[in-house]
C-alpha cells in the first residue's frame, strides 16, 4: 500500500527534525540550483554526487562518519573538476572520466562491506524517512553554510556568471568565483546525498531552478521561485512519504518533476498568449 | 591617464605589434583600426590585464591593471548575452554599478537613482522591464553603453561595439558614447573595422597593420601615402562625401572583412 494516513498524527511529531532539514536542503537546493542551471553545470553536480556517494561508502566501510567521507568526495571531485576543466568544454569529459571510476569504488567499499544492508541503497537512492541525529546536524551546518556564503557572494557569482566578459573586464575574479562555487556545489551535494540519495541528488539542485528559469527572467524572481519549488518537493516528499513507509526519494523526485512539467505547461501557455495579444494588436 | 610604452606582444617570434607608445589624455577618443588578426582585441585584452606583454608595460592612472579594474568600462561585442539569460534589461545597468560587490544583494537607493538616471540617458525605461534575450542587438548595445559608463569610469574600452548593427542603429550608438565621454570626461578606446561611424568623434587613429602602426589625427593616418607605407602594398584611400573608403590589395581591403578576431 502506497499511502496509508491513519497514524499521521502520531508520527508526525517524530519527523520534525526531518522536515527542518529538508526546509534547509530546499533553501540552499533552491539558491544554489539557480547557478547550476546559468552555469550550465547540472553535469557537474550528477558528477560529483557520484564520487561523493564513494566518499561516503569508503567511509561505512572503514567505519568513520558518513556525512564526513561524503563531503571528502565531494570536495575531491570540486577541486579536480576545477583544476582539469577550466573551460566547458573540457569540464564535461573531467567529469565523465572521473564519474565512472567514483562509482566503480563506491561499489567495491559496499560489496566489501558486511553491515546493515539499508545502509548500502540509503546512500544511493535516499534514506527512510528518520534521519539520525549526527547526520541531521551536519546536514544542518552544511546547508547554513552554503547558504549564507552564497548570499555573500551571490552578485559577484551572477555577475560572473551570466556576463562573464564584463565582469572580468570589471575586476570580478570570475576564475576563483568559478572555483569557489564547485566547492560550494561539492558540499551541498554532499548533504543532499545524505537524504535524497547519490542517484537523484539532481531532482533538488537542478529540477527547481530547472521550472523557475522556465516561467521567469528575472534575477530577482528565478531564486525565490527556485526555493519555494525545492522547499515543497523536500518537505512535501517527506509528509507524503510518512503515509508510505518507503524511502523519501521517489515523493520528493516526482513532486519535483511535476512542479516541472506545471512549470513548461504554464511557459507554453504564456507564449501563446503573448502572440495572440500581439496578433490582435495588428488587428486593432 | 592611460599609457602604453615600448609595448611588444606577439606569439611565436609573430609580433602583433612591437615599440608601441600611447598617451592617451582625458577625454580623448581614439579609434583603433586594423585588419582581421592585426591584435586589436588583444590590445584591448592587453590593457584588462588579461594578455601579458612579451615586453614594455601599460598603466592606467600610473599603475599597471592586473585583473581588470572598476576604472575601466568595457562594452563586447554586440550579442555576447545567451538568449535565455534570467536577466531583464535594467538588471546590467545595476550590474555595472554593484555587480563587483560582496556582502547580502541588496541594491542603495543611490544605486537606484543612479539606474534611473542612466535609463534616461539611453532612453531606455520602455525596454528596462523586457529580459535581455528579447532586445535586439541594438537595444542591447544601448544597454551596454549603460552599464560601460554607470560606474563613471575614467577609460571606456569598446570592442567593435558597433558590428551586427544597421547603419542608423551605429550613429545612435556613436553619438550615445561621445555624449557619455564628454559627460564624464572619460578617454574611449574604440575598437572597429570601419572608422566612418565615429570619423567625426575621433580624436585620434591608431591604425595597426602587418606588425606594424601608426598613430595620429584621421587626416594624417587616413591617406594613401601612410596606409600604403603600412601595409607594404599600395593601398588606395578615397574620401567621399565626408566619409573613408580604404580600397587596395588583398589584405589591406576593407570591404570584405567578417566580423572574426584574432585570438
Amino acid at each position: 500500500m502506497i499511502f496509508d494516513f491513519s497514524d499521521y498524527d502520531k508520527l508526525l511529531p517524530l519527523v520534525t527534525n526531518s522536515l527542518i532539514a529538508a526546509a534547509l536542503l530546499g533553501l540552499m537546493g533552491g539558491l544554489i540550483g539557480i547557478f547550476v542551471m546559468t552555469r550550465d553545470s547540472s553535469f557537474a553536480v550528477h558528477g560529483i554526487s557520484e564520487i561523493s556517494f564513494a566518499g561516503a561508502a569508503v567511509a561505512l566501510l572503514i567505519g568513520i562518519d558518513v556525512v564526513l567521507g561524503s563531503v571528502i568526495g565531494s570536495a575531491a571531485a570540486a577541486i579536480l573538476i576545477g583544476i582539469l576543466g577550466t573551460r566547458a568544454k573540457d569540464r564535461n569529459s573531467i567529469i565523465a572520466v572521473l564519474m565512472p571510476f567514483g562509482l566503480g569504488i563506491g561499489i567495491l567499499a559496499l560489496s566489501l562491506y558486511e553491515g546493515r544492508t539499508s545502509n548500502k541503497f540509503g546512500l544511493l537512492t535516499g534514506q527512510i524517512i528518520a534521519i539520525d541525529s549526527p547526520s541531521l546536524f551536519w546536514l544542518t551546518a552544511i546547508s547554513i553554510f552554503v547558504i549564507l556564503v552564497l548570499v555573500i557572494i551571490w552578485r559577484p557569482l551572477q555577475f560572473a556568471s551570466l556576463d562573464a566578459e564584463v565582469a572580468k573586464a570589471r575586476g570580478v575574479a570570475t576564475g576563483k568565483l568559478g572555483f569557489g562555487f564547485l566547492l560550494l556545489l561539492g558540499l551541498a551535494v554532499a548533504a543532499s546525498v545524505q537524504v535524497v540519495g547519490a542517484l537523484l541528488v539532481l531532482s533538488l539542485l537542478v529540477t527547481p531552478a530547472a521550472a523557475a528559469l522556465r516561467v521567469t527572467s528575472s534575477p530577482k524572481l528565478a531564486p525565490l521561485l527556485s526555493v519555494s519549488f525545492a522547499m515543497t518537493s523536500a518537505i512535501g516528499g517527506i509528509l507524503l512519504a510518512l503515509g508510505g513507509g518507503l524511502p523519501v526519494s521517489p515523493y520528493i523526485t516526482s513532486v519535483s518533476f511535476f512542479i516541472y512539467l506545471v512549470a513548461r505547461v504554464v511557459e507554453v501557455m504564456r507564449k501563446r498568449s503573448a502572440k495572440q495579444s500581439v496578433s490582435k494588436g495588428l488587428k486593432a | 591617464m592611460l599609457r602604453i610604452s615600448q609595448a611588444t606582444l606577439g606569439y611565436d617570434e609573430r609580433p602583433l605589434w612591437s615599440n608601441l607608445n600611447l598617451e592617451v589624455a582625458q577625454g580623448e577618443f581614439i579609434a583603433i583600426i586594423g585588419a582581421n588578426g592585426s591584435g586589436k582585441t588583444t590590445l584591448l585584452r592587453a590593457i584588462l590585464g588579461q594578455e601579458k606583454l612579451n615586453s614594455g608595460a601599460i598603466q592606467l592612472n600610473g599603475k599597471p591593471v592586473t585583473h581588470g579594474s572598476r576604472k575601466i568600462g568595457y562594452i563586447p561585442q554586440s550579442r555576447s548575452l545567451d538568449a535565455h539569460t534570467p536577466l531583464l534589461a535594467k538588471d546590467l545597468l545595476t550590474m555595472g554599478i554593484n555587480g563587483h560587490r560582496y556582502g547580502v544583494p541588496f541594491t542603495s537607493r543611490k544605486d537606484k537613482a543612479r539606474v534611473e538616471h542612466i535609463l534616461n540617458c539611453i532612453d531606455g525605461h520602455e525596454l528596462a522591464n523586457l529580459p535581455v534575450g528579447q532586445l535586439s542587438g541594438g537595444q542591447l548595445q544601448r544597454f551596454r553603453v549603460g552599464q560601460a559608463v554607470i560606474d563613471e569610469p575614467d577609460l571606456i574600452l569598446a570592442d567593435e561595439p558597433l558590428s551586427a548593427l544597421d547603419l542608423a542603429q551605429q550613429g545612435i550608438l556613436a553619438d550615445l558614447i561621445d555624449r557619455e565621454r564628454k559627460d564624464h570626461s572619460a578617454a574611449v578606446l574604440f575598437v572597429t573595422h570601419d572608422v566612418n561611424p565615429v570619423l567625426d568623434m575621433v580624436d585620434r587613429v591608431l591604425y595597426l597593420a602587418n606588425g606594424q602602426f601608426k598613430i595620429g589625427t584621421p587626416d594624417e593616418v587616413m591617406r594613401s601615402e601612410v596606409l600604403s607605407e603600412l601595409y607594404g602594398a599600395p593601398v588606395d584611400v578615397v574620401r567621399n562625401q565626408g566619409r573613408i573608403a580604404i580600397l587596395g590589395t588583398h589584405g589591406a581591403d576593407h570591404e570584405h572583412h567578417d566580423h572574426e578576431e584574432w585570438k
